[in-house]
């Protein structure tokens, strides 16, 4: 029972990473239809971001007090602003002169510029995994045996509160509005005078920040960060995506709760070496036997 | 003069593409067969046809990745799995692992069977999803093979792999160290392809594939078994990949999870994607064109850099070059380099 817990909190905590990249794949297949594969890149590079600001402000360890909130809160926004231009260069670069391509064609530039990422970070901080600072201090409180940490608590209110502020944005702004007018039919909507380039663009602005966030998140929790981790973190979020029903910000949420959680007692009772398994064969199933998910409408093909 | 061979290969089958008149066209590549075979009469450099015949087996692997994603226009992300699924075959049927040594020969036909099977139990509940999941399924599929065979470790010798493969033979004389017999081996399985590959293009299984590429649900009112169409196009395209990985096994004399990851399979993608998916030729000029660049010129680079005294490792940008002619490919040109003008029509119809 112990064990159980234990695992429960792991998983809810490694699921809050998850459901930040769930949140910009989510996003973006719903506004465009593309799977942006280099999405698990951008949070690689989110971590690399952040913690390239904590060395330039001279931080390697636990910071206290003013400092912690303000050389945290530099890093956290930092990353999360340069992962936003980021995914706005990729969009106008790779991805908007294919628009209106067959669908395939996307994808296989969204592959290609993963690889560019992937090998630009490789040989931006080498081909071996490099420690990232724990700057939060990480005291923990015992519940129900089990004991869960700062850095913990930290990262799941920090996803929660990423999710409900998104959820608000969309729902009760004009831009959000345009963002959901867009995703609903992108003609009607440029008719009705909404900017698509710029709803895309702020679509792929808050998408790739959400992922700079995580990527900030997961460097803290971790304590290490790799220039390949975004291939194997981004497939799971996306899993998550597909499993919450993609393009519903909330089942981007819950996906990436229950693939964290499967993830870890999959580690637990199977051994890390088949959790990778365990959580590709959800993705296939889940695609197989319901492509609209948990929380998604049904899906149309679209031409 | 191992840049001989690829540029001579390289031009005349683009230049053969450029020719109208078939004869003439058929003439040039009986041409290039004959010189290619009589090569090891004049050519004894082992390390010659070592790239040649790998060269040859990634020419292999496009040719039947094309007839997946260029005929049938289904993006298989995970089309090393196949690949592995061949060369496990091979290594787990011919070496000491399970103390088995059977026939390489046969064990062509075994793997291209297995191969094909996983390729049909991959697809029949999968390929009724549309393109981009189907490419996300099969790239999981591709995650996950690997995986496996690294997991079971009783089976599979885990993370180190299977080593000590047999050497195949012919008619009772061993392959032994030479890569030339490989060499032999693997201009044989090319000529099969291409005369598959040809055919099937022109057949009525081919013009489904097409039809099925521009248009499903047009092709689905036709009266085309659009299902059992993919179908057939997964598993012949996987049985290539089958015949390629005993083959790879076989010439290694080694078999480890870590030689069939993604980087395989998008490295396959695109070599499609340069020379031009759906062509064949093209195709052919597109794993060429990559093999050079990745075995010979960026190690060349290297010992020229390293003489100078740089320190690059020019082995580093394998992951940049894909990514680049991936996306440069898909922005500029995306019938790519040697269309076939079907295609390339196709295409341009498309976008207007």
């Amino acid at each position: 029972m112990h064990e159980f817990l234990a695992q429960l909190v792991n998983g809810i905590s490694l699921g809050g990473i998850y459901a930040l990249i769930a949140l910009g794949y989510t996003m973006v297949y719903g506004i465009i239809g593309l799977i942006n594969f280099a999405h698990g890149d951008v949070y690689t590079l989110g971590s690399f971001f952040a913690l390239t600001i904590l060395t330039a402000l001279g931080v390697s360890g636990e910071l206290h007090g003013v400092a912690l909130v303000v050389d945290v809160a530099i890093a956290l926004i930092g990353a999360a602003l340069l992962c936003g231009i980021v995914g706005v260069l990729i969009e106008r670069l790779a991805y908007r002169r294919l628009r209106n391509a067959p669908r395939l064609a996307p994808l296989i530039t969204a592959i290609g510029i993963s690889f560019i990422l992937e090998n630009v970070m490789q040989i931006w901080k080498g081909p071996a995994p490099v420690s990232f600072p724990a700057v939060v201090p990480n005291p923990s409180v015992m519940v129900a045996g089990v004991a869960i940490g700062a850095q913990q608590f930290l990262l799941v209110g920090l996803a929660v509160v990423m999710m409900v502020a998104l959820q608000l944005f969309i729902h009760n702004t004009r831009l959000g509005r345009a963002m959901r007018a867009t995703a609903e039919d992108r003609d009607a909507a440029q008719l009705m005078g909404i900017n698509i380039n710029r709803t895309i663009m702020l679509t792929f602005l808050i998408g790739s920040a959400l992922a700079g966030v995580a990527g900030f998140v997961s460097g803290v929790y971790y304590q290490s960060t790799w220039f390949f981790n975004g291939f194997g973190a981004g497939l799971k979020a996306f899993t998550a995506a597909v499993l919450g029903g993609i393009g519903n910000i909330a089942g981007a949420m819950l996906g990436g709760f229950l693939i964290g959680i499967i993830e870890s007692f999959a580690t637990w009772k199977f051994g890390g070496q088949w959790s990778n398994v365990t959580v590709f064969a959800i993705l296939i199933l889940v695609l197989v036997f319901r492509p609209s998910g948990l929380l998604g409408e049904a899906v149309f093909e679209r031409a | 003069m191992i840049y001989a061979y690829f540029l001579i290969a390289i031009a005349v089958v683009v230049v053969a593409q450029r020719l109208p008149d078939k004869r003439a066209k058929r003439a040039l590549f009986l041409a290039l067969g004959i010189a290619l075979l009589c090569a090891p009469l004049f050519d004894r450099n082992d390390a010659t046809f070592n790239v040649l015949a790998d060269a040859g087996i990634f020419v292999l692997l496009a040719l039947g990745l094309n007839i997946v994603v260029g005929f049938a226009g289904l993006l298989d992300l995970g089309y090393a799995a196949f690949f592995a699924i061949g060369a496990y075959t091979y290594a787990m049927m011919a070496s000491p692992q399970f103390n088995l040594h059977l026939p390489f020969w046969l064990l062509l036909f075994l793997a291209a069977a297995f191969a094909s099977a996983f390729g049909i139990i991959l697809g029949a509940p999968t390929l009724r999803l549309r393109g981009d999941y189907l490419a996300i399924v099969t790239l999981g599929f591709g995650e996950i093979v690997p995986q496996i065979f690294q997991n079971l470790t009783k089976y599979t010798g885990g993370p180190n792999g299977i080593g000590a493969l047999d050497f195949p033979s012919f008619f009772g004389r061993s392959f032994g160290q030479s890569t030339i017999p490989y060499y032999y081996v693997v201009l044989a399985l090319i000529a099969l392809a291409l005369f598959f590959a040809y055919n099937l293009r022109d057949s009525r299984l081919g013009r489904a594939w097409m039809a099925i590429r521009e248009d499903e649900l047009a092709a689905r009112h036709m009266g085309i078994n659009t299902t059992a169409v993919k179908l057939a196009a997964f598993a012949l395209g996987a049985s290539f990949s089958g015949l390629a990985g005993v083959v790879f096994a076989a010439k290694l004399s080694l078999v480890s999870p870590d030689l069939f990851q993604f980087q395989v399979s998008v490295l396959i993608v695109s070599m499609l994607v340069l020379g031009g998916m759906g062509n064949i030729p093209g195709v052919v000029v597109g794993a060429l064109v990559l093999v050079l660049v990745n075995n010979v010129v960026l190690p060349q680079a290297n010992t020229i850099a390293a003489s100078a005294g740089l320190h690059v490792d020019f082995g580093n940008y394998h992951f940049f070059i894909y990514g680049a002619i991936l996306v440069g490919i898909m922005l500029f040109r995306p019938e790519g380099l040697l269309p076939s003008r079907q295609r390339k029509e196709e295409l341009h119809h498309a976008a207007a």
